[in-house]
């Protein structure tokens, strides 16, 4: 019930303060970020007592509430959390305090809307990992994806619309793919019990021919393979990225992506572990070359948001070969670098759209020795790039490492060549960090202030705190 | 005393935190005061850390700081802890580490003083000591890794400390990526290690892999899976060895990390990091022991790298090139005599030329300092009377690297090409090689020696000397290390047991070898005497010398390294960066795109027939019923 609250209340607060900014200038701003921290700490609070009152660590799925939504087809609106979803919901609140800040100066037009709309992500996304309800989570998918158009189509750089409607076909024809998916194993629940069922839970319970289950698990994939994004399907993302608002590069890479993973691991994998083994070596071919064409590609880009953007898509080619390891240690470590790259993508999205409102441009040609004027910018854009590259201390490398670790069981070639996408990765690190910070200074620019700061201080003190002490997130099982 | 070992690596980093909080805002003197006081410090830890070792029972100490993650596969679970581990080894690496780190902060403090960014310097050096001590006491080799690249990271930073100027950032990038290709192959060597043996502590990898060996027997043993994956994990940490220590062929980044102050060549390319594949190799020895084919690999890589580097340096016009190649041989020496099993020697002379070449590092830094940041050799001379203190301190460092008797160096070469001839994985092959690398040594030392220090002066301007006591005691705590500092008993006899070979078929040393490896170097000496006279003679009146440098294509191919640079350009930077930029719309991209095109194309067609002109719509009525009544006529 607090879970669907918490949703209803992040609506509710979009909407007052999209109404409010008609009234009071710059109150929409401090509306949305008091009821993030606000809402968040309530989610924080409950999971802690549930955890306690009910003696539950959440490894497995606790079913939060479940009623009658359409009862014809015997829709339900049902959420449950587990460990999985706790912590990448916990990740979304944090980078959506983080999407509140950035926008602090940089959104001036239809501010009270824009909060309105970034809210409305957030509950969707907040939505898609709690909603056990096939249906339910269709619903929120689709909650998700309208308000992030929005952001980009209305708040975006210079060729918002095109970006925006790349974004908004690739993701329609993808999920298109899993409604047929969901409705055709809802009908076979029909078939196989004689009711009709979306419910997660007894999905789980379904024993579907391999024949079938094949075409059922490969429509998931492909809505989840675009979000993630998986070469050859991710040519939405760079230009999505490039041209949203910096709170709205901050939640696609940050959380949007994450969706992909979460739907890869509890659609994909857990409802068709046959199909997806026998899937696992196409899966993991994909995603080895996400890794290093993600990196050849990061390397070839002038526009510094472009850069980052190709890097996710090589970070995320390592979750996903991970993910069809089949392994323990490989799940973990994709878990890990789900947490570590939204956290160290945010950190590049927001320095980019720092960097960008100084200069106003994101071209790396632009840049150059702002070390000069800027130490501490500098200091953090190194530490984020470090995190990308894989520097060890940092989360990433622990979720690399433990991927790596765990393919290496299974499919040792692929680790093997997933780890060149190290030297792949350095390279485009150090092409960012120094054509931006060092070389002969163009330009002097302010460097970071107080809000900045908190910003980067806290994501880079995120970022060391898992790397150094990765228990805070390994002592959990995933379900795995 | 188990706290104090904990604490070893958190002196440097508080300084360093502290001068990265405070940056500019801190004085020259505050600044400097923090970074070498808290180098003071590790060194008195360090002390006090020896003397307990020596004393404790087993010769080691370790301390758990804390649990960082575990690793698991089918054979159980290996525990990763941030976990440190001193033995004779690392002791003889952390007194390295921090004696000799001290010695250069104490120089750096003085000589970086009218650099602006002094507080930032000395925050990088400080969190390099970091690193670097994390890397000589981590027992396990993902901590080791964290090491590895924190020194990898500070060396980049360093190196390009001077950003401004582009070729100190290309430089800078340069050594970080192609280290990280070695660092690459050394991650690989972790996952099949892991995969192997089921733990990444170093001494548990090699108690299972010599519990293997003795279980399967030696015979069986080689023929092995086990085997087989040790001669990989062996050949892949030697990959990782040869990119942080620039041995072939990943030797190119070294002589252009150079770009970097002086400080840092002596402290990051000459004593300390470089070494740290020879440490690597030394500490995993026990795994290396087990591939006699990597070893006899690795002394090779040392003897080539030793050769290639001293013809290098023959060549050279810039004075830190000359030791930047130097080292590289030097380091080919630490190779050689590791890959020939002859542990305690190369650790031995990893020590000693940690003193030598910091000493010769920081009197170039102090001449180039007088000499207004004059680096090339050609335009030098004749400073022996000018700079006399800088000159004989410089000789000093020189006699030791050619390994003349009575030196450090010398104790510890011949320590190393004494056992090559008889070593298993080594031979007279090797032994000869490394008598060459002497000649050549004591050749190019010669050459450089003369063409700095003697003859006419051909600097224009009129040196400075910077005659400040503490750096110049800094150097003279240096070269009285270089001098005596082979008499430092060193006893890794605990380190290496498992390492103590019989030779499988004696061979006989001929009674010659000690007697050649001693003159080696005077001949080489003997030889520049006459063949590099004009360099060291002034020219008499009205005779007039050519001290140009030669830029025969011989010689200039000897300058850039061998052609190395030339042959991975075009064998791997050009086409990746040709692949970069033919592919930079994304070819995936354009062909989705495709569709958005083709229903565009429609569009605009369809668009085109619906131009509200009536004449149109009739026409294309007309013409559509003719042709109607045509087709169903016919």
């Amino acid at each position: 019930m607090t879970v669907t609250l918490i949703m209803l209340a992040l609506v509710i607060a979009g909407a007052l303060a999209w109404r409010a900014e008609t009234y009071w200038q710059g109150s929409a701003k401090w509306l949305a970020l008091i009821s993030l921290a606000l809402l968040a700490t309530v989610f924080a609070v409950f999971v802690i007592d549930y955890a306690i009152n009910h003696n539950n660590d959440f490894a497995q799925l606790q079913v939060l509430s479940r009623v009658n939504w359409i009862k014809t087809f015997n829709i339900q609106y049902s959420i449950a959390l587990d460990q999985l979803s706790i912590v990448l919901i916990a990740l979304t609140w944090l980078l959506a305090i983080i999407c509140a800040l950035v926008s602090w100066h940089e959104i001036k037009r239809h501010v009270g809307f824009y909060y309105f709309n970034l809210l409305l992500t957030i509950a969707g996304i907040i939505g898609v990992f709690v909603a056990v309800d096939m249906f339910l989570f269709f619903f929120f998918w689709e909650v998700m994806l309208l308000p992030m158009t929005a952001i980009i189509a209305i708040w975006g750089h210079e060729k918002k619309h095109f970006a925006a409607l790349k974004f908004f076909i690739f993701t329609q024809v993808s999920s298109l793919l899993m409604l047929v998916a969901i409705i055709a194993t809802g009908y076979f629940h029909l078939l196989q019990t004689g009711q009709l069922s979306f419910y997660y839970l007894d999905w789980l319970m379904l024993d579907i021919p391999l024949s079938m289950s094949q075409y059922l698990m490969l429509g998931f994939f492909i809505a989840f393979a675009v979000k993630l994004p998986s070469v050859p399907l991710h040519s939405w993302l760079p230009d999505a990225h490039t041209q949203a608002p910096t709170a709205g590069s901050v939640l696609l890479a940050g959380v949007l992506l994450k969706t992909g993973a979460y739907g890869l691991i509890r659609f994909v994998i857990f409802l068709f572990p046959q199909a997806s083994t026998q899937f696992a070596p196409i899966a993991a071919t994909l995603a080895v070359v996400s890794i290093i064409y993600g990196a050849k590609m990061a390397f070839a880009q002038q526009d510094f948001k472009r850069l980052v953007a190709y890097s996710s898509i090589s970070h995320m080619g390592f979750v996903m070969l991970a993910l069809f390891a089949f392994n323990s240690m490989a799940y973990q470590g994709a878990i890990v670098t789900m947490v570590a790259h939204g956290l160290s993508s945010a950190a590049l999205f927001s320095l980019a759209g720092m960097i960008y409102q100084r200069i106003h441009s994101r071209n790396l040609a632009d840049m150059g020795g702002f070390w000069q004027s800027a130490p501490r910018m500098g200091g953090f854009a190194l530490a984020f790039a470090g995190a990308a590259f894989g520097l060890p201390g940092l989360a990433n490398f622990i979720g690399e490492f433990l991927s790596l670790v765990g393919v290496f069981q299974v499919l040792p070639e692929f680790a093997v060549i997933a780890a060149l996408g190290l030297i792949g990765s350095a390279i485009y690190g150090m092409v960012l960090f120094q054509s931006s910070f060092q070389g002969t200074p163009t330009q002097d620019i302010i460097d970071l202030q107080p809000r900045e700061l908190i910003i980067c201080g806290s994501l880079l003190l995120m970022l060391l705190a898992i790397g150094l002490y990765p228990m805070l997130l390994l002592k959990f099982s995933f379900g795995a | 005393m188990i706290v104090l070992l904990a604490s070893l690596p958190f002196y440097p980093l508080v300084s360093f935190l502290v001068l990265i909080a405070f940056g500019k805002r801190l004085s020259w003197r505050l600044a400097a005061i923090i970074s070498v006081s808290s180098m003071a410090l590790t060194v008195l830890v360090s002390a006090i850390l020896l003397f307990e070792l020596s004393t404790s029972q087993n010769q080691v100490l370790s301390v758990n700081l804390w649990h960082w993650f575990d690793l698991s596969n089918q054979m159980g679970t290996g525990v990763v802890n941030v976990r440190f581990y001193l033995d004779g080894l690392s002791a003889v690496m952390i007194s390295v580490v921090s004696g000799v780190g001290f010695l250069i902060h104490l120089f750096a403090a003085i000589y970086m003083k009218a650099d602006t960014n002094f507080s930032r310097f000395m925050a990088y050096m400080n969190l390099f000591i970091v690193a670097m001590l994390i890397l000589v006491l981590a027992d396990n080799l993902v901590l080791l890794y964290l090491g590895w690249e924190g020194v990898g990271l500070c060396s980049f930073l360093l190196i390009g400390f001077w950003y401004q100027e582009k070729s100190n950032v290309l430089a800078a990038r340069k050594a970080f990526i192609v280290t990280r290709i070695g660092d690459t192959s050394m991650a690989i060597g972790l996952l099949l290690m892991f995969n192997t043996f089921g733990e990444l502590n170093i001494a548990a990898v090699t108690t299972l892999a010599q519990q293997a060996n003795i279980a399967a027997g030696p015979s069986s043993f080689s023929s092995s899976e086990q085997a087989n994956n040790i001669y990989w994990i062996a050949l892949l940490l030697l990959g990782g060895a040869v990119g942080k220590s620039a041995q072939l062929p990943l030797q190119t980044w070294l002589p252009d990390a150079m770009a970097g102050p002086t400080p840092v060549s002596a402290l990051i390319h000459a004593a300390t990091m470089v070494t740290a594949g020879v440490y690597l190799i030394a500490r995993m020895h026990g795994i290396f022991l087990l591939a006699p084919e990597v070893m006899n690999y690795v002394a090779w890589l040392g003897a080539l790298t030793l050769l290639l580097a001293s013809v290098a340096a023959l060549a050279q016009t810039d004075i830190k090139r000359v030791l930047a190649y130097s080292t590289m041989s030097q380091i080919g020496y630490m190779m050689l005599a590791l890959g020939a099993g002859a542990w305690s020697a190369g650790v031995f002379h990893l020590m000693t030329h940690a003193f030598f070449k910091a000493l010769l590092f920081l009197t170039a830094g102090a001449v180039i300092y007088a000499l207004h940041h004059q680096q090339n050799l050609f335009k030098m001379g004749g400073l022996l009377k000018k700079l006399p203190f800088e000159t004989s301190l410089f000789l000093v460092g020189l006699i030791c690297l050619m390994a003349l008797p009575g030196t450090s160096g010398f104790f510890s070469k011949e320590a190393i090409i004494a056992q090559l001839w008889s070593s298993n994985t080594a031979g007279p092959m090797l032994w000869w090689c490394a008598i060459l690398g002497a000649l050549l040594t004591s050749i190019y030392s010669c050459r450089l020696f003369f063409l700095a220090f003697l003859g006419t002066a051909r600097c224009t301007e009129n040196p400075q000397a910077e005659k400040s006591l503490l750096l110049r005691s800094a150097l003279i705590i240096l070269a009285l290390l270089s001098l005596f500092g082979g008499l430092i008993p060193l006893d890794l006899t605990l380190v290496f047991s498992a390492a103590i070979q019989t030779p499988l078929v004696q061979l006989i040393e001929p009674t010659w070898l000690h007697s050649v490896a001693i003159i080696t170097p005077f001949i080489g000496m003997l030889f520049s005497w006459f063949y590099f006279q004009n360099y060291r003679l002034s020219p008499l009146k009205g005779t007039k010398y050519n001290i140009e440098a030669s830029e025969g294509k011989i010689v200039l191919f000897c300058r850039q390294g061998l052609g190395f640079d030339v042959f991975y350009n075009a064998l791997l930077v050009k086409p990746y960066q040709w692949l970069a930029q033919v592919n930079k719309r994304d070819i995936f991209d354009q062909i989705i795109m495709l569709n958005a095109w083709y229903v565009g194309l429609w569009h605009d067609s369809l668009i085109l027939v619906q131009n509200g002109s009536l004449r149109w719509y009739l026409a294309a009525f007309g013409l559509a019923i003719i042709l109607l009544l045509g087709v169903s006529f016919l």
